[in-house]
């Protein structure tokens, strides 16, 4: 039984690419604030999900609901705004604008000033323009990005820009943040501070969290539900330990990694 | 994602809120003001004319070097202004600084109408459906059953502006201020976009689409939106032009100038505004250079002004792949980076003279004084 109404509602989603089928009557609930772990072999369609989770794709069936809105009436645009917000598998920055302008963009909802507002900074303009310097500037500190703040982002480091990309996602303060293999590329110290960094944010924050991740040891300590998937199909959901013994993911995923 | 590949802007980044720009737009002003009283008539009929490709130039920018949306239809956008001002003003008798809004809001009408469903495509099917609207104009320009309207071949005559008010200038000093007062404030708005929420949108659907769209920006009323504001920019120096020359004809709209306008905002450098009065004075004054460099082989170099264009084209680039803005800037920082070894303590970072104290201080002494 849930504890409490689920902030993220994914009933019945199916994905067809042609004739592949990337995604098979997904159902999973996610409840706020809570941390779970979207894992499965190459392709069991993870990365799928999170694209119709952004409106990038369009589910063939299913529905898809958060905090009770349906999002498959929105277009793209307005899913940040809803409170959802994301990282990309191989980060996806703004590479010749710099750290500040990268955050600032992320809060880029803030703020509802069009082109003639801008032209002749009219008085509301620029008293968003401040409150999203503010909020970005804030986000800054907090990532502790300072020293970098006016470099371009595409000259830094992978570690660097994931940072930045983690911070820019979390300028519009959302109510469920996407993280797509949030660890890749990273060494072990790393990882280490990336779980304390996933649960300070949970627990700083109040946001849910949910992430795709090869890494088991981590998905495995940072969630606190863990949806296991193949070949575009749910084979498991419920607690890492569940999870964890279940023989059809043990079959199909940790077989050969469990030891 | 930069629509043309292998060139990449070079001033990109947006740049911050400073209050350091009005030195810049002074000295322009102080140089344009001390050029009107001593320059010829012919020559500020030249500078004019670079004015004039410097605001279309901006517009281009913010389009392609800013958004990274190509347009080789540009120049459309400009015979629009020309033609539609110089119609208001022939047979509607309307004042022609009247004209400029008036073009400014129907090319942006026509931007934002074409740009709607032509922004769809990417690259180059983008950059040819855009040659395709530089290819037809003159020829709709030409169009027999708009002969009444537009004076088929031969063109439109207008009265060129005269001075008002008895202000002590001749005619051109008075249309080079003009154009100087316009390109200063259509600069001006420029820049105010580039360094807002909507500039920053702007660049971000240029650097990663997908990415922007997921942040909440809205891809294609930003994008079709700036593809206004560009022929926007470019309408309002169709008007200008009219008014400055005094005659519209087919023949000064061809294609050609759409990718004047295109080679302009490369050499003066994507992504830099101010660049773009280097690539207006390229566009102005080379082909005449490349003309009286060719005179120098006598009657029988017919085509060569062009390739001397050409060469002069290819040596820019050459020497300056960003542009001559991007070149200055590396100068720039060259020179900063001299200065920095010449004297170590001259840090940029100065340590701030405590502004907050001092009002504090003469408060406190003038509640002693009273």
């Amino acid at each position: 039984m849930r504890e409490s109404a689920p902030l993220l509602d994914v009933v019945g989603v199916s994905m067809r690419f042609g004739g592949i089928v990337a995604l098979k009557d997904v159902s999973f609930s996610l409840a706020p604030e809570k941390i779970c772990g979207l894992i499965g072999p190459n392709g069991a369609g993870k990365t799928t999900l999170f694209n119709c989770l952004s409106r990038l794709y369009d589910v063939s069936e299913g529905s898809i609901t958060f905090a009770g809105t349906s999002l498959l009436g929105l277009h793209r645009h307005d899913i940040a705004r809803l409170g959802i917000a994301r990282t990309f598998q191989n980060v996806a920055l703004f590479n010749e604008m710099s750290v500040l302008e990268n955050v600032m963009v992320g809060a880029h909802g803030l703020g509802r000033a069009g082109f003639v507002a801008a032209a002749l900074r009219r008085r509301a303009e620029r008293d968003e323009e401040k409150l999203i310097l503010a909020r970005a500037e804030s986000l800054i500190e907090e990532f502790g990005l300072n020293a970098i703040a006016h470099r371009a982002v595409g000259q830094l480091p992978f570690g660097t820009r994931k940072r930045v990309e983690m911070a820019r996602a979390l300028a519009m303060n959302p109510r469920l943040l996407l993280l797509d293999e949030p660890a890749a590329g990273l060494n072990h110290e790393e990882v280490e501070g990336l779980i304390a960094e996933i649960r300070a944010i949970r627990d700083r924050r109040k946001v849910a969290v949910l992430l795709v991740e090869h890494h088991m040891n981590l998905v495995m300590r940072v969630s606190d539900q863990v949806v296991a998937l193949n070949f575009g199909r749910v084979i498991a959901d419920g607690t890492p330990a569940h999870v964890q013994a279940d023989a059809q993911v043990l079959k199909a995923y940790l077989g050969d990694e469990a030891a | 994602m930069s629509a043309i590949a292998g060139i990449k802007p070079q001033a990109a980044s947006v740049p911050q809120r400073k209050f350091g720009r009005a030195p810049a737009f002074a000295a322009a002003l102080i140089a344009g003001i001390l050029l009107a009283f001593n320059a010829s008539g012919y020559h500020l009929f030249q500078y004019a004319q670079v004015l004039i490709y410097m605001i279309a130039l901006i517009g281009l920018n913010l389009l392609t070097g800013f958004n990274g949306s190509i347009s080789l239809g540009h120049g459309a956008f400009f015979a629009i202004g020309g033609y539609g001002a110089a119609i208001l003003m022939a047979h509607l008798g309307v004042a022609w600084w009247l004209t400029l809004p008036i073009m400014a809001f129907i090319c942006f009408g026509a931007g934002f109408g074409f740009g709607m469903p032509a922004l769809r495509l990417e690259g180059l099917y983008l950059a040819l459906a855009t040659f395709a609207l530089a290819i037809t104009m003159p020829g709709i320009l030409n169009y027999k059953h708009f002969d009444a309207y537009t004076g088929g071949t031969s063109g439109l005559q207008v009265d060129k502006p005269k001075v008002p008010l008895h202000l002590p200038l001749n005619q051109d000093q008075w249309l080079f201020l003009c154009c100087l007062a316009a390109a200063m404030l259509m600069l001006f708005i420029a820049q105010n976009l580039v360094a807002s929420r909507v500039g920053r949108a702007m660049v971000a659907l240029r650097d990663h689409p997908i990415a922007a769209q997921t942040m909440g920006v809205n891809s294609a009323m930003v994008k079709a939106t700036c593809f206004g504001v560009a022929a926007l920019y470019a309408g309002v120096a169709g008007a200008l032009d009219a008014a400055l020359v005094g005659f519209v004809a087919p023949d000064s709209y061809s294609v050609f100038l759409s990718l004047s306008l295109l080679v302009g905002m490369v050499v003066g450098g994507l992504g830099s505004l101010w660049g773009m009065l280097a690539g207006a004075i390229f566009i102005e004054f080379v082909p005449n250079l490349a003309d009286s460099f060719s005179d120098m082989f006598g009657e029988s170099a017919k085509a060569l002004p062009w390739a001397v264009y050409g060469v002069f084209l290819i040596a820019i680039l050459l020497l300056a792949p960003h542009g001559i803005a991007g070149a200055v800037q590396r100068v720039v920082a060259f020179v900063r980076g001299l200065m920095a070894k010449a004297s170590p303590n001259l840090t940029p970072e100065l340590p701030a003279i405590s502004a907050g104290n001092q009002p504090a201080e003469q408060n406190h002494r003038t509640t002693q004084g009273s």
